[in-house]
């Protein structure tokens, strides 16, 4: 129902679109995950089996543009028939700013598969799933206001409503549960929204940029309403406040790019209720270069500092597993392309050294045609039981994605 | 020998003997640099063995930033095929040294640094490399002019460029430069054992606000047998594309006026 509020919004605010510049595109897919390991846990032996019609609509005139991303999908697992506003926006373009107002998507910072700055909504499921990378981000709601003085760019990012990530379901993975014999959950929304800013320019050749943010978590934490005898499990999105920096230049060979953010847990200053997480520093350096012709390197560090420390471990419960004071990621993502660029062998890997965690997603894709491609793909995941990709480990699969483009 | 001087003036001044150097030199001025900047609608097509086709289509716009040899940016956005549709490329192009590279992914919308020290790759999977399009620094080769000849009738002085470095791809190139007007209307790449591998030619040039223009090209891998052709339409110099053109801001939303 927002949706179509929504839509129809938009098209009001966009009188002129019957004499407008219109492009119309879209594509169907097919997109299917098998599990290699275990059925689900709800016993199917799928991780994803959809068909997928994508509508698209660019329609532009004077100083405005209008851009609706529609998907309608038919999900054999049990989800039945969907449909979905992937974005939909109008963009009014001045000498010096623009606005963009609608369902957008925001990638912010420079790291790749790994958020340091980038606090805008995602879904860890369709990653996780074997879905094509642009279905990683979700459409946030909102107001983006750019202006450009000579001296900075600025882009200020206003969502009246909160819109959270999507995170895997439970009946398709395998997810850590501390409390599992507590049926009873309920999930609370902020009910208020979230506000950017990003300020960039150029900085003696490096791209440099400041980020700020105020809004929430955008993965829920869950609390109990007893720890002795629980009954209920409530799972809420914590207040976080984000300052960070960015830096992406050349450097020897390839490009280098450094990345910092402070992670202020309004709701958990002082670390002491386990429940919410603490604040954190977040670091990511990554150099990319080009070895050969057609193939790219890129290598990432990231690593987390958890504030509080010596609090969190006093609040913890026993039996909960803890987390460590640091936690070090190295990550690699390897791309060769064949044959005029049109098959493309890649292979994404991470590893965390302080918990064992580890993620590899290799790919090869294949253009068939100028409309038609392909892609075969794995992911693996391993570690602890509540680690992040740990939790994942029965949850590995081999996933195919057909793509007709129109 | 007073004849010899009294005729060695009555030949036209874009004629006389150039050193290889400067025709080179020449030539890219008049190949990559010509105008204050420039505007083309690029269609490539990429050709197999088999006759099998695929297509390319973008809009390139040029800057030049200072005189002919030096800096430029470069700024394109994709139209065709679909799944790379308004995908946008920015180059800030220096003279001897690595160009700074950025690309805008629409679907994820995120503009990202790219690595660009490989200069001999393939541009979009084509035969072109990203040289071929925005040219290879003059000082990377020795040039020696070899001979002169004719290229579909036109007058051509042959210039033999030989990498300095050992660690080019490619052994040598022959260009035939057009004496009149300073095009390379032919080009032919010859591996490191010398054996001949990519040819260019100039099929098509038409002169657009005074200026002489390839607009349509082909690039031959002579040992695979595919082959790139382009055609420009929509050609145009003199525009007054502005510096902010080459940001961020529009790599992410291209302004109508220069992509149509």
């Amino acid at each position: 129902m927002r949706t179509r509020t929504a839509v129809c919004c938009l098209l009001a605010a966009f009188p002129m679109v019957a004499q407008a510049d219109v492009n119309l595109s879209g594509f169907i897919q097919q997109n299917t995950a098998f599990n290699t390991v275990e059925a689900n846990p709800d016993g199917r032996d799928h991780k994803w089996l959809e068909e997928r019609l994508r509508f698209q609509l660019d329609a532009s005139q004077g100083n405005w543009r209008l851009l609706l991303k529609g998907d309608a999908a038919y999900d054999h697992l049990g989800r039945g028939g969907q449909s979905e506003l992937r974005e939909g926006y109008a963009d009014y373009a001045a000498g010096n700013w623009d606005l963009r107002v609608g369902r957008q998507v925001l990638t912010w910072g420079l790291g790749d598969l790994v958020f340091v700055n980038d606090v805008f909504p995602k879904d860890h499921e369709a990653l996780f799933a074997g879905r094509p990378l642009e279905y990683l981000k979700r459409g946030a709601d909102a107001v983006k206001l750019g202006i450009y003085p000579q001296f900075a760019s600025f882009e200020l990012v206003i969502a009246p409503d909160f819109r959270e990530s999507r995170i895997p379901d439970a009946r398709r993975f395998h997810l850590y549960d501390p409390m599992p014999m507590v049926a009873d959950r309920v999930t609370q929304a902020p009910g208020k929204g979230d506000a950017g800013l990003r300020i960039y320019r150029d900085i003696a050749g490096w791209d440099a940029a400041v980020y700020l943010y105020r809004g929430y978590q955008r993965t829920p934490s869950m609390r109990p309403d007893s720890m002795t005898a629980p009954t209920r499990i409530t799972y809420f999105y914590p207040e976080l406040s984000t300052l960070g920096a960015s830096l992406s230049g050349r450097a020897g060979e390839g490009v280098a790019s450094f990345e910092a953010a402070y992670y202020d847990s309004r709701q958990d200053r002082a670390g002491t209720d386990f429940t919410v997480p603490n604040s954190q520093t977040r670091l990511l350096a990554a150099y990319q270069w080009q070895p050969w012709e057609d193939f790219s390197l890129n290598l990432q560090y990231y690593a987390e500092q958890m504030h509080g420390y010596d609090a969190y471990r006093l609040s913890l419960p026993e039996g909960f597993p803890a987390d460590k004071r640091w936690s070090h990621t190295a990550a690699l993502r390897a791309t060769q392309f064949f044959l005029h660029q049109t098959l493309r062998l890649s292979v994404y890997a991470s590893r965390n050294a302080s918990n064992g965690d580890y993620f590899i997603n290799p790919e090869l894709r294949y253009s068939f045609t100028d409309s038609v491609w392909g892609a075969l793909g794995a992911n693996v995941f391993g570690g602890q039981p509540w680690g992040q990709f740990g939790q994942l480990s029965r949850d590995d699969n081999v996933y195919l994605q057909l793509r007709y483009e129109f | 020998m007073k004849r010899m001087i009294l005729a060695a003036l009555l030949v036209p001044l874009s004629a006389m003997a150039l050193t290889g150097e400067e025709a080179i030199r020449k030539s890219q001025a008049a190949f990559l640099y010509p105008g204050k900047d420039f505007k083309a609608r690029v269609l490539m097509k990429l050709i197999n063995q088999d006759g099998q086709e695929r297509v390319r289509e973008l809009m390139m716009l040029r800057k030049n930033i200072g005189e002919a040899g030096g800096e430029q940016k470069y700024f394109m956005v994709f139209f065709q095929p679909n799944d790379v549709k308004d995908m946008s490329f920015m180059t800030y192009k220096y003279p001897a040294k690595d160009d700074d590279r950025w690309m805008f992914i629409p679907a994820v919308n995120m503009v990202k640094r790219i690595a660009a020290q490989d200069k001999r790759s393939s541009f979009v999977g084509s035969d072109f490399t990203y040289e071929d399009v925005s040219g290879r620094d003059i000082e990377d080769d020795t040039h020696a002019v070899e001979r002169e000849e004719k290229v579909g009738g036109r007058d051509c002085t042959v210039v033999k460029s030989t990498p300095k470095a050992g660690d080019a791809d490619f052994g040598s190139k022959l260009t035939w430069v057009d004496k009149a007007n300073f095009l390379p209307l032919k080009e032919e790449q010859f591996d490191r054992k010398g054996a001949r591998y990519k040819e260019f030619t100039a099929d098509e040039v038409v002169e657009v606000k005074g200026f002489p223009t390839v607009v349509r090209r082909t690039m031959k891998n002579l040992q695979t047998g595919h082959r790139t052709e382009v055609g420009y339409s929509k050609v145009d110099y003199d525009l007054g594309i502005e510096d902010s053109l080459f940001s961020e801001r529009f790599l992410r939303q291209p302004p109508r006026k220069w992509v149509e």
